[in-house]
């Protein structure tokens, strides 16, 4: 096992800059997911931290050893595909001795290790099928099983489970996350699904554009997150984004109102804020409720999606802005009818106009 | 209305098999001409020539036109050479081609694309512009052999191989279909630990069925039907290959019969490959299931 350490790397094609100045340290035996939306530079840097790219400047270390130019073979790493990238025209047992067999391990070797990574992924029937024989979830195991078999001081994987459906996927990914427990290995998992990065990871790294936004456990990105882009994209449904004015402040607090929001007094931390500024009101859907006096936000029903165990309330406010509740029971609300929003004001978040 | 279309599904059937049938009767009957004359006497032969008769074996059919063709030409020996540099022409031909393809699209390395782009521009070079000054230069050539270093190829099987092991055509076949092979299971091999050669040897080449049995057809067909080159760098029989010893037959009065036999018997090496490797591609596309 060992520690990944990115110390200013940045990768550029000619004049395009993908990944501009990363420093992240990832520690050993940690779980820690690339987040981030199509085009951000989390496959590029995984690769990079693989030896499938080279890095144009900075510092790669994984453990204690440089190594911005040693080949993939020699940096002590497995990668899972997003394809799968199983051998097509190999056994299942081939492919997952494949790492085994260019190393010269012996046979019995082999045996005694594909026997145990099968063991471990509960696919000791499969080992003789082709992967032409095998389901998607299927394929993704014997993927799994040959990067484990080779027992590498870091994982990475690059969206494993963005091919499987959704039910597989959800079993796949309690299953890479038993996986981390029971090995204890250094994990780098690349996704662009919010679900697996909050439940897998010990820490998220939030990119966006080649730079870092934003790295902390999951629930510290949920109720604190660092800026507007890392507070829009966690969170399903994500976070309603008000234009509101400044108008006071008060030692760490801040004095905020728009046309449909009464004056409510938030938390400045993300500041400095001054009267009269123009700022963004962060709600989550899920702290807002209707309220049965006067509430603090207005608007109007504009449509309901009652989903059983919750219902999901898009209310266009009095500015024309919409806003989304998701309310924790079954209820029904005629289109158009007047309501009342409350909120918590300590679980709001403000944040300065980009 | 199922009836109808019942009907309309017989009639297309029936003319896709007309169709089918012509294109065959096109392709075979030529074939079915040259093994019927090569059991006719010349006169009769040429009789039949004009009308369906030269399709069936009727009249005076016997072996003795293959018989006199042994007497006239050394076909035996013929054949063995178009075979012999055929085949190792071919199998070189794959090993190096397919090197180069590997190297082309998978090892990124400063100037491949420069240089693929030449190496494509060859294609439009004719062999005749450049058959002469490659002649003079494999006349002036080294070799080392087990008598020392010996200086010219000419008369011998080496200089009617070695020109023709690496050609653009077949590379390019190569790194079209490399291309297309998922970028991702070289890179798994990579991590995996895998050198270039053992990617090479044990993930692209056992993919490469389809197109190995495309370019050996290919380059079987080519290497076989060689005639300029052979008879430019061959004046000894004893190295020369079936299309040039097809001029045997055409000296003074042409024994149309013999001429038949000849072809006929040269024809089976040619059919023998392409149904041993008709086999293997079809084989090697029912093995690679490439999908995700």
């Amino acid at each position: 096992m060992a520690r990944v350490s990115l110390r200013n790397v940045r990768k550029s094609y000619g004049t395009a800059h993908v990944i501009k100045g990363v420093d992240i340290e990832i520690e050993d035996g940690e779980f820690c997911v690339f987040v981030g939306p199509s085009g951000c530079g989390k496959s590029t840097l995984l690769r990079m931290i693989a030896g499938l790219e080279d890095i144009t400047s900075g510092e790669l270390r994984i453990g204690d050893r440089l190594v911005n130019d040693l080949p993939p073979k020699d940096r002590g790493v497995a990668m899972v595909f997003q394809s799968y990238a199983i051998f097509p025209h190999m056994t299942v047992r081939e492919n997952v001795a494949f790492g085994l067999t260019i190393a010269g391990a012996s046979k019995e070797e082999k045996d005694a290790k594909v026997a145990e990574a099968a063991r471990i992924l509960q696919m000791e029937h499969l080992l003789d099928r082709r992967p032409s024989q095998l389901s998607g979830g299927q394929r993704q195991r014997v993927a799994i099983g040959r990067a484990i078999v080779r027992k590498p001081e870091v994982f990475l994987f690059d969206e494993p489970l963005s091919n499987l459906d959704a039910a597989l996927r959800m079993d796949m990914r309690m299953e890479i996350g038993k996986l981390h427990q029971q090995l204890g290995a250094t994990m780098v998992y690349v996704t662009h699904d919010q679900v697996e990065a909050m439940t897998l990871a010990d820490r998220i790294v939030v990119l966006k554009d080649g730079q870092v936004m934003q790295i902390g456990a999951p629930m510290d990105l949920y109720h604190d997150p660092a800026n507007l882009f890392v507070a829009g994209f966690l969170g399903a449904p994500s976070m309603n984004f008000l234009k509101v004015t400044v108008q006071g402040v008060n030692g760490g607090k801040v004095l905020v109102s728009n046309e449909a929001l009464d004056p409510v007094e938030v938390s400045g931390k993300r500041g400095p804020f001054r009267v009269g500024q123009q700022a963004i009101l962060g709600l989550r859907p899920q702290y807002l409720s209707v309220a049965r006096g006067v509430g603090r936000l207005h608007g109007a029903v504009a449509l309901t999606e009652r989903l059983g165990s919750e219902t999901v309330l898009e209310v266009t406010l009095k500015d024309g802005t919409p806003v989304i509740a998701a309310l924790a029971q079954d209820a029904v609300f005629p289109i158009g009818a007047q309501v009342n929003l409350e909120f918590d004001p300590d679980r709001v978040h403000l944040f300065q106009e980009p | 209305m199922a009836m109808i279309a019942d009907d309309n599904r017989g009639l297309r059937l029936a003319a896709r098999y007309a169709v089918l049938v012509l294109i065959a009767v096109i392709f075979v009957f030529p074939l079915v001409f040259m093994v019927m004359s090569s059991l006719k006497p010349t006169q009769q032969l040429l009789e039949d020539s004009g009308n369906l008769r030269a399709f069936l074996p009727v009249g005076d059919i016997s072996l003795s036109n293959y018989f006199a063709a042994f007497q006239r030409a050394p076909v035996a020996s013929f054949v063995f050479n178009s075979v012999l540099v055929t085949g190792v022409t071919v199998i070189l031909s794959l090993l190096v081609c397919s090197a180069a393809g590997f190297a082309f699209v998978f090892v990124h390395w400063k100037g491949r694309e420069l240089f693929l782009s030449i190496l494509l521009a060859t294609l439009i070079v004719p062999f005749e512009t450049i058959a002469i000054p490659l002649l003079l230069m494999v006349a002036n050539l080294p070799w080392l052999g087990p008598e020392g270093v010996t200086w010219g190829w000419l008369n011998s099987y080496r200089v009617q191989i070695v020109p023709f092991i690496a050609d653009a055509l077949t590379i390019f076949l190569f790194v079209q279909y490399f291309k297309d092979l998922p970028g991702e299971l070289i890179e798994a091999a990579r991590v995996e630990g895998a050198s270039w050669f053992q990617i090479y040897r044990r993930i692209v080449m056992p993919l490469s069925g389809p197109i190995l049995a495309t370019a050996a057809i290919l380059k079987f067909l080519v290497m076989y039907n060689q005639y300029l080159w052979p008879l430019m760098v061959t004046q000894e029989e004893g190295y020369r290959p079936v299309m040039v010893g097809l001029q045997y037959f055409f000296q003074l009065n042409v024994a149309w019969g013999e001429v038949m036999a000849y072809l006929s018997l040269i024809t089976v090496p040619v059919l023998a490959f392409y149904l041993y490797l008709q086999k293997a591609f079809i084989a090697s596309i029912a093995s690679t299931g490439v999908k995700g």
